[in-house]
């Protein structure tokens, strides 16, 4: 009897997820129906244009989608030569020692500052830098959010790395070392062509977090709707358009707005999966 | 006799991991050239501390101190680079792992490519065909050279990675209780091999098995709590032990 109610109330609260989750989907798709309607998908998938003057509106999602996975992809460029030395220093350099937890705490403390924190940073620190370098005129841009995007990756980064650095067997190592391989020789010769399917797949899942990040990218890529022609130009994410005109849209805009939430979270999905799927083939071998 | 430099001799080495303890105590020992020299003992006596000594393994970990003295053709290894010593001796391991990004191939010359020493192309055929040829895995793998020496048998892997050493033509090879995760074919098989390759290289085995020892050895060590207990011909000792702790573990009483 207990056991019977048990397992009625178990599964009841287990249904419940994947009953929001789709509700979820089932929203965004009928809300998204009259934008996809009116423009055509692939039309609204690949139009440039972003205007809503009143009778000739028009809507298309390329801007955002190019700002987005600009972003997405320089932050992966810019965490790489940070990220990759932490998870050699944790993985395999100071492994076990007191010098690697401290680093890895400190690390993984990153990952838990709000976005608010790195969007006001960001804005009132590095824009001023990179203005008074010269490197981006008007400070706000593509770059200025994919150089903190890219601080805000390396957490999950190094420690998934890490993880798949401390995973190659010691059996290779030593038969490395036993053979008159030095350091260095071991870990660009051995760990790397061992771990590096591991240590792409942590790259893959941190592309599909920096793809949904909308805080601090709203408050740093400058707001404007054009296909950002350069990485100091400002633009729009995915995100950060949604998050920027929502209060103000009703209508065709509005279910623009959706359907543009609807393509993040196909984009974000596919590449999730995708990363896990490496991640489970990577431990095989 | 005594005029011929021994190719490894042992000078009251000592190997501690932590301040207190020492796994290997005061060990004095020479090794003659082209011998096979079984070590024995049981769990946790230090042989294979002892064997990891020689091609500075222990230089890999904190915390480890080795002392004494090690001697390679009457040259001190402990005051070596690490590097230089280990291109001299060889190391085989317990568990057979060839490097699973490489094929069969590049295992063999795994030693040259992981120091950066370039060799032509003929070198590197002449020099694979030696090797595999000299552990008896040529004519079972030489039309899969390309393929990756993961896919091999345990023993044929464990072959592999003693043609992976020879190819650096050491002095001495080391060997940690090289078939105790093969099966009694292969480890016949690798027998039969070490029997055969004492003629190029002074081997110095690591062995749970005593008919193992038996069976390979010229020179046997007994080892316990870190002592070199004994240290003689391998007959001589499995007929006539002068130590009643060497009797104990060869009757099975210990161990």
């Amino acid at each position: 009897m207990n056991d019977k109610l048990y397992r009625i109330i178990l599964f009841v609260a287990a249904l419940i997820v994947p009953i929001v989750c789709g509700g979820v989907v089932y929203a965004l798709v009928t809300d998204a129906y009259d934008a996809f309607e009116h423009f055509g998908f692939l039309n609204f998938l690949t139009s440039s244009q972003w205007s809503y003057t009143a009778g000739n509106e028009q809507y298309g999602a390329l801007p955002f989608i190019t700002g987005t996975l600009m972003t997405a992809l320089l932050a992966l460029v810019f965490c790489i030569p940070f990220s990759l030395p932490v998870a050699l220093f944790v993985g395999e350099y100071f492994r076990g020692t007191k010098v690697a937890s401290v680093l890895s705490t400190v690390t993984d403390l990153l990952a838990g500052i709000p976005s608010i924190i790195y969007g006001l940073w960001g804005f009132f620190t590095l824009r001023p830098i990179l203005m008074a370098l010269d490197i981006s005129p008007q400070g706000s841009g593509v770059l200025t959010a994919s150089l903190v995007l890219a601080i805000m990756i390396i957490p999950y980064v190094a420690s998934l790395s890490a993880e798949f650095i401390k995973m190659v067997p010691n059996d290779l190592k030593e038969g490395a070392y036993s053979l008159g391989a030095t350091r260095a020789e071991v870990i660009r010769k051995i760990i790397f062509p061992v771990a590096g399917s591991g240590i792409f797949s942590s790259y893959v899942l941190a592309i599909g977090r920096a793809l949904g990040e909308t805080m601090t990218v709203t408050m740093l890529i400058g707001n404007t709707n054009n296909i950002p022609d350069s990485i100091q130009s400002t633009g729009n994410s995915m995100a950060s358009i949604i998050a920027n005109q929502f209060g103000e849209a009703d209508d065709l805009r509005l279910s623009s707005l959706i359907a543009i939430g609807l393509v993040l979270f196909l984009i974000t999905a596919l590449i999730n999966m995708i990363g896990k799927m490496m991640i489970k083939r990577a431990r095989i071998v | 006799m005594e005029s011929v430099t021994p190719i490894l001799e042992f000078k009251k080495t000592c190997v501690s991991y932590t301040k207190q303890t020492m796994a290997v105590k005061y060990v004095s020992a020479a090794i003659e050239r082209n011998t096979i020299t079984a070590i024995m003992g049981p769990s946790g006596c230090g042989k294979s501390t002892l064997l990891r000594a020689v091609n500075l393994m222990h230089s890999l970990y904190q915390n480890i101190r080795v002392d004494g003295e090690i001697l390679l053709n009457g040259e001190n290894i402990l005051s070596m680079e690490p590097i230089d010593v280990r291109r001299r001796v060889g190391m085989v391991f317990q568990r057979p792992a060839p490097f699973p990004t490489m094929s069969i191939y590049d295992n063999v010359l795994s030693g040259f490519s992981l120091n950066g020493i370039k060799l032509s192309k003929a070198e590197k055929d002449t020099t694979v065909e030696r090797c595999l040829k000299s552990v008896a895995l040529w004519d079972e793998v030489k039309d899969v050279l390309n393929k990756k020496g993961t896919f091999l048998s345990g023993g044929q892997q464990q072959r592999l990675c003693i043609a992976r050493a020879l190819a650096m033509k050491p002095d001495v090879l080391l060997m940690d209780e090289p078939t105790s995760a093969l099966d009694p074919i292969a480890t016949k098989h690798i027998e039969e091999l070490l029997l055969d390759l004492q003629k190029e290289v002074t081997i110095l085995i690591v062995t749970h098995n005593m008919g193992q020892a038996k069976r390979i050895s010229s020179k046997s060590m007994f080892m316990y709590l870190g002592e070199l207990v004994e240290y003689g011909d391998t007959e001589t000792m499995f007929t006539n032990p002068i130590d009643e702790r060497t009797k104990a573990y060869l009757t099975g009483k210990m161990g």
